[in-house]
C-alpha cells in the first residue's frame, strides 16, 4: 500500500467566499500583510494502484470545473 | 404519468416532492437510491436535502448510486428529470447537467422566498404554442441551501444562453447565493433535465402562499407527454 496526500483547491479565478473570509479576518487579528488565502480540502488515503489516484480524483475527489488537484505520494 | 421520487440517505424533500407530484400530474412513488430498476417510472424527482450528509461535495457521491444510473438512462432516452437544490447538484455532479453549484457568495445558508423569472417555458421545447401551461413570466417559490451559487465558465455561460439552456433566473435584485448572471435552473441541451436551486414542492398550496411550484411539474410533466 503506498500512502498519498491529495490537495484539492479552488480553480484560479473562481470566487472563494472562505478564503477571502480568513484574509478579511486576519488583520483584526494583527496578522498583516497576508493575502491570496485560499481554503481547500486534504485527503489522505492508501492505495494499491497508486497509478489510479488521478483517476480517481477526476471521478470524485475532486470536480475538476471547479477544483485543482495535486496527489503527493509519500 | 407516474413520477419516481428519489430517496438518497440524508434527504429531506422527497415527500413534499411526491405530493406535488400528485397533485400536477398524477402518480408518484419513492424509489430508493439502492434500486437499479425504477419500477416503470415515465419520470424521477431527484430532491432535496443532504444526500450521504453532503460529504466532499454536495451530491459528490449519490451520483455514484446504482439509482442514478437508471436516472441516466431515462434522462438519454428522454424521459422527464427534475433536480430540486440537492438534487440539482446531484445531476450536476453526474454530468446530466452543466456547471456546479459551489458555497453562497456569503457563506451564509439561506433560507427566503424568492421570485424567479422565467426564461423562455420549459414547454416551448416540446409543445409549440406552450401546451396548457401558465405563460405568466414570473414565479414565486422558497429558497434555501448554504452551496447554491451556479458556476460555469464565461463560455459555457454564453452556449447555455444561446441555446436556451437558462430556465430560470432570479429576479434583478433577488440572487440569494451569488450565481453566475442570477442563474437560478438550467436544463440540458435536449431540454428533458431539468435543475433549480429553489423548491417548487414547497409552494404547491395556497396554505403555504404560493401555488406557483406547480407550474413547474405540470412543465416536466409535458415533457413526458
Amino acid at each position: 500500500m503506498a500512502k498519498a496526500r491529495v490537495l484539492i483547491r479552488p480553480k484560479e479565478g473562481i470566487l472563494d467566499p472562505q478564503g477571502k473570509a480568513v484574509e478579511r479576518a486576519l488583520p483584526a487579528l494583527g496578522f498583516e500583510g497576508i493575502g491570496h488565502v485560499h481554503v481547500g480540502r486534504m485527503v489522505e488515503l492508501e492505495a494499491e494502484d497508486p497509478e489510479r489516484l488521478a483517476e480517481l480524483c477526476e471521478k470524485l475527489l475532486a470536480n475538476p470545473l471547479i477544483e485543482d488537484y495535486e496527489i503527493q505520494t509519500l | 404519468m407516474i413520477w419516481g421520487v428519489l430517496q438518497f440517505p440524508g434527504s429531506c424533500d422527497e415527500r413534499d416532492a411526491v405530493h406535488a407530484c400528485r397533485l400536477a400530474s398524477g402518480e408518484a412513488r419513492l424509489v430508493w437510491h439502492e434500486d437499479r430498476d425504477l419500477g416503470g417510472v415515465d419520470g424521477v424527482v431527484v430532491p432535496g436535502g443532504f444526500s450521504y450528509g453532503d460529504y466532499l461535495r454536495a451530491g459528490a457521491i449519490a451520483r455514484f448510486s446504482p439509482a442514478m444510473e437508471a436516472v441516466a438512462e431515462l434522462a438519454a432516452a428522454g424521459g422527464p428529470v427534475l433536480g430540486i437544490c440537492n438534487g440539482f447538484q446531484v445531476l450536476c455532479e453526474a454530468g446530466l447537467l452543466p456547471g456546479a453549484l459551489l458555497l453562497n457568495e456569503s457563506m451564509r445558508f439561506v433560507c427566503r422566498q424568492v421570485e424567479l423569472v422565467e426564461a423562455g417555458s420549459i414547454v416551448d421545447l416540446t409543445t409549440p404554442g406552450g401546451g396548457q401551461v401558465n405563460q405568466s413570466t414570473s414565479l414565486s417559490i422558497p429558497a434555501k441551501h448554504g452551496e447554491g451559487r451556479y458556476y460555469a465558465p464565461e463560455e459555457e455561460l454564453d452556449r447555455l444562453e444561446a441555446n436556451g439552456q437558462v430556465a430560470y433566473r432570479y429576479a434583478p435584485g433577488q440572487n440569494p447565493n451569488g450565481s453566475a448572471r442570477d442563474i437560478a435552473g438550467v436544463r440540458s441541451e435536449a431540454g428533458n433535465v431539468l435543475g433549480l436551486m429553489p423548491h417548487p414542492e414547497h409552494a404547491v398550496d395556497p396554505l403555504t402562499g404560493s401555488t406557483d411550484g406547480l407550474r413547474v411539474f405540470e412543465a416536466m410533466a409535458a415533457v413526458a407527454a
